[in-house]
């Protein structure tokens, strides 16, 4: 029993350090929620059309039926990594085979179209959040986010944040093949 | 004596209050909802902001799930559908405080785990201090010493 009290200590070390090494860990981020979506259809939600922005909106029900994946990429032009992050989609969108669909995120209407006559519209389908509610059924905590959402209907994936950096897109452009998605040369 | 009084008074009437962040324009109109609200609020945690519940937070999100809840409550939902309704949309990690279930059991049995396990320690270590005392004391040579003390 003696020798017991004496590894305890040890243990402790030993334990605890492990933990604490493994929570230091480069490439986990522990203030990411899950999101309860993934497997689920996606929420019902109402948004509206994005005035001059040439697009139409789009609801649950573009998202239920499609032939291709969609993408729906929540931004708005107050935030600045959506900036960043907008080469990265305007690419996808060109090169594979998706439909990008996004969401104005709490945004003043002409400030969201500005935006995206200055910077290009890569999206299919735009709606305007302009309260946020839309945002609260898809469990947005902040801007970007993007849903990965499959072709009859299911959320894949969400990633949290701007998809930027080599690394990142990367690994991003190997989750959507993984689900299936082609480049549009492979057709 | 009087201003110390009146010193730690302060503090404790001032230390009993925390910041809120509920904005004039969120408050309803029902005293009863609002204060449901409020209660509701406190039992939400920010997901922006994540050591802070949404009643006390000022990020825009928060202020968003406030208004949530103040809608949930006029539409007529009972307090633990609110709850319910923001869990769906975000996941238990909203609720401050943890569901009992199988994953989130540990969470709840670690510290009395901790606390027999240092119990266990303590008293271990307190007995066997004990016994060597024990022996000390009853050591034939000095017990003379001992009686002289």
């Amino acid at each position: 029993m003696n020798r017991f009290v004496y590894m305890v200590p040890i243990l402790s070390v030993v334990l605890l350090g492990g933990f604490f090494i493994w929570g230091l860990k480069s490439d986990r981020d522990p203030n990411a929620i899950p999101s309860e979506l993934i497997g689920q259809r996606p929420p019902i939600f109402d948004l509206a059309e994005l005035p001059k922005s040439g697009v139409r909106s789009f609801s649950n029900d573009d998202l239920l039926a499609s032939e291709n994946v969609s993408l729906v990429n929540v931004f708005a032009s107050w935030c600045v990594p959506c900036r960043a992050e907008h080469a990265v989609l305007t690419r996808i969108a060109q090169d594979f085979n998706i439909n990008l669909y996004g969401i104005s995120y709490k945004d003043k209407p002409q400030d969201a179209v500005g935006w995206l006559e200055e910077l290009g519209n890569p999206y299919q389908r735009i709606g305007a959040d302009i309260d946020g509610r839309a945002g609260l059924e898809w469990g947005v905590a902040g801007v970007p986010e993007t849903f990965v959402v499959s072709a009859d209907g299911i959320v894949l994936y969400r990633h949290v944040g701007p998809i930027v950096g080599t690394k990142q897109t990367k690994r991003f452009l190997e989750t959507l093949r993984n689900f299936g998605v082609l480049e549009k040369g492979d057709l | 004596m009087i201003p110390r009084l009146f010193a730690v008074l302060f503090m404790i009437v001032s230390l009993s209050q925390t910041a809120f962040a509920v904005e004039p324009d969120e408050v309803l109109f029902d005293k009863n909802l609002e204060f449901r609200a409020r209660v509701i609020s406190k039992q939400l945690r920010c997901v922006v902001c994540q050591n802070q519940d949404i009643d006390s937070s000022n990020a825009g999100v928060a202020r968003d799930l406030r208004l949530l809840v103040r809608e949930r409550l006029i539409f007529g939902d009972s307090d633990l559908q609110v709850l319910e309704f923001v869990t769906e949309r975000y996941g238990e990690y909203v609720l401050l405080k943890p569901r009992l279930s199988l994953a989130t059991a540990p969470l709840w049995a670690a510290p009395f785990l901790f606390a027999l396990i240092a119990i266990f320690v303590g008293l271990k270590i307190i007995q066997r201090n004990r016994s060597r005392l024990l022996l000390d004391n009853f050591d034939d040579d000095t017990l003379p010493k001992n009686r002289g003390r």
